[in-house]
């Protein structure tokens, strides 16, 4: 008796063993195939910018010409684009996180106003922006040739990224009686914003962050309305090299703009992802 | 090594404090706490229990002629911060940026003592509350109690001259807060700090509590001792709010008081007295040979090992409840006679 049941359980465990392998393999087939979708066009963009004749195709050789065309033409854009997306996000920081803090703080109907009124920049079209920004500062001379107009735009598109992040760190915290508690032991209101608030907010702020540069370096509808011919960031550039220039070309500065910005992206990534909580023996117990 | 600062006495004069949308939080109160007492506030929500510890906290201000005095300086413009008072939350308000032993010291690191010191005080302070163990834990790696023990380790670290505790135990389950209970009594009593307890449970604050302040509606509804506002009530609400009170209506007339499940004979009765109040203890089952003044019906029995509690029928709003020790079983709808002690008998 036992011997038969050993044996059918053995017979039923291997028959839904091997369904189970059927059906995750089905799964991994399809999440491949998905990120061959995905993968291929970026790869093939990037052999295009390191073949000798992207009409001839791969047969014509590789080369490093285009690229050294590329940064030789382009690689003040590249600079530009990540100091503008530096720029942007040290203002985004420091105007956004005491914004979400007194937004946090304050919770009535005004400031949930304002929160919705913070999407606005991101619901407008970009082109939108910068033609009001245009209209109204075009005149301005100096501010309108200056890396500073651009920079505006992009501060007025990401910012809502910024507080929107930190925000919703602070809501999930009952922030106001952590304060509470650490003014009872003396702690004035700088030193709670620094040992309280900063640091229970930090995952919000390093999400926000990694949202402002990467909206910031790709941004393109409004900066292409609101740049100079001396002021002209990486997406704008590239713009003009697909419109202008040789496919290759076009190509081998996606290859750059992409082995420049992968490190910047994942090292943001890597501090915004939080440390895996230290355990010790004496946590088990 | 003391645990606190000399105690102070705390002062509120003429404090009430009304919200920003008109709600009247607190009516105007004056309120003298001794150095070195524990002072319960009691009450059921809203009745501004909580307004009143945050004002003595400093996290409210009182509104314009409240003065808060701690000894004899004014500190009613004073920020929390600089007030030098302890505080335990009922959510405990650890910071979750930091360790157990770093929320310990954060007091001592605001006021810019050494590491040697803070080191010190922190092992001092995990050993008084027994939880030497968990120094390197992550906040959100505790229990409750342990929770509540970080807090109140964290309070107590800087050596406040007053202690304020907002519903301590409220969050824990009921074992532990009965354990707990005792361990913050010990406690107190060894550190002999002015503490200002605020609970809306009865137990805790009759255990706990120098004297209770019972509130009701943002008025304080009577100031005593625990003994003091279970026997002697100064009114209907803290009679009611207090344990178990029994009431019977009738008709007072020269000594006696009649209602529908007998009379009661009672020298000291006050002429037109329509009600009388008593706890089950002060009322007990008649004894075969002894004269019953009441009678009635037994509408539920509960028993409860020790004792039985008989909900009792006599004709009133309320079964009366009286208890009974006897080794016997009672029948639902059994006629049984009750004895009352009259020096348990109020009239309020």
């Amino acid at each position: 008796m036992h011997q038969l049941m050993y044996q059918l359980t053995r017979q039923l465990t291997h028959k839904l063993m091997h369904k189970r392998r059927w059906l995750f393999m089905l799964q991994l087939a399809f999440t491949l195939l998905i990120c061959a979708f995905l993968i291929v066009p970026v790869i093939l963009s990037m052999l295009a910018g390191l073949t000798v004749n992207y009409l001839v195709g791969i047969e014509s050789g590789l080369t490093l010409r285009w690229v050294v065309e590329v940064w030789d033409g382009y690689r003040e854009t590249i600079f530009a684009s990540i100091g503008l997306s530096l720029a942007c996000l040290a203002i985004t920081l420091v105007l956004g996180v005491p914004a979400a803090y007194a937004l946090a703080r304050r919770q009535n109907r005004f400031t949930r106003a304002i929160e919705e009124l913070l999407v606005m920049p991101v619901a407008v079209p970009g082109l939108a922006t910068a033609l009001a920004l245009i209209v109204t500062y075009g005149t301005a001379g100096g501010f309108r040739t200056s890396w500073s107009f651009i920079l505006v735009g992009h501060v007025l598109f990401t910012l809502p990224f910024m507080v929107r992040a930190v925000l919703a760190v602070l809501m999930a915290i009952d922030l106001k009686t952590l304060e509470e508690g650490a003014a009872s032991l003396g702690a004035s209101f700088g030193q709670r914003f620094r040992d309280i608030v900063l640091p229970n907010c930090r995952s919000g702020i390093l999400a926000g962050s990694l949202m402002v540069v990467t909206l910031s370096m790709g941004e393109f509808n409004m900066t292409w309305l609101l740049h100079t011919p001396f002021t002209k960031t990486l997406p704008v550039g590239l713009a003009d090299a697909y419109a202008s220039l040789r496919l290759e070309v076009g190509s081998a500065y996606t290859l750059i703009f992409f082995v420049m910005i992968m490190p910047l992206l994942l090292a943001l990534q890597f501090f915004a992802t939080p440390r895996s909580k230290k355990f010790s023996v004496k946590d088990v117990s | 090594m003391s645990a606190a600062g000399r105690p102070f006495s705390i002062q509120l004069k003429g404090c009430s404090k009304t919200f920003p949308d008109g709600t009247r939080a607190l009516e105007t109160l004056e309120l003298d706490i001794e150095a070195g007492e524990t002072l319960v506030f009691l009450g059921p929500s809203g009745c501004g229990k909580t307004t009143t510890l945050r004002i003595i906290a400093g996290l409210e201000s009182p509104d314009v002629g409240g003065q808060v005095f701690f000894d004899s300086e004014n500190v009613t413009a004073l920020p929390i911060e600089r007030r030098n008072v302890g505080m335990v939350f009922q959510s405990y308000a650890l910071f979750p940026n930091m360790s157990v032993a770093q929320n310990i010291g954060y007091g001592l690191r605001i006021k810019k003592h050494n590491a040697k010191a803070i080191n010190a005080r922190v092992s001092e302070m995990l050993e008084m509350m027994r939880i030497e163990a968990l120094a390197d834990r992550r906040v959100d790696q505790l229990s409750g109690g342990q929770r509540q023990r970080v807090a109140l380790a964290r309070a107590l670290a800087v050596r406040p001259r007053a202690l304020l505790l907002d519903e301590p135990l409220t969050a824990l389950d009921a074992k532990l807060r009965d354990t707990l209970r005792l361990e913050i009594d010990t406690l107190l009593r060894s550190l002999a700090i002015t503490t200002v307890y605020v609970t809306h449970d009865q137990a805790e604050a009759m255990a706990l509590g120098d004297r209770i302040v019972v509130m009701d509606q943002g008025r304080v509804a009577h100031v005593g001792t625990p003994r003091e506002i279970y026997q002697r009530p100064a009114n209907r609400f803290v009679a009611e709010f207090i344990g178990t009170m029994n009431k019977v209506s009738g008709h007072a007339s020269a000594g006696v008081f009649t209602c529908s499940a007998g009379t009661i004979s009672w020298p000291q009765l006050p002429a037109g007295a329509t009600e009388l109040l008593f706890r089950p203890e002060d009322i007990r089952l008649a004894g075969a040979d002894e004269p019953s003044t009441l009678s009635g019906r037994v509408a539920a029995a509960f028993f409860l090992g020790d004792r039985t509690r008989l909900f009792i029928e006599v004709g009133e709003a309320q079964p009366l409840v009286v208890e009974s020790p006897a080794r016997r079983s009672f029948e639902l709808g059994e006629q049984l006679g009750l004895a009352i002690d009259v020096n348990g008998l109020l009239v309020l």
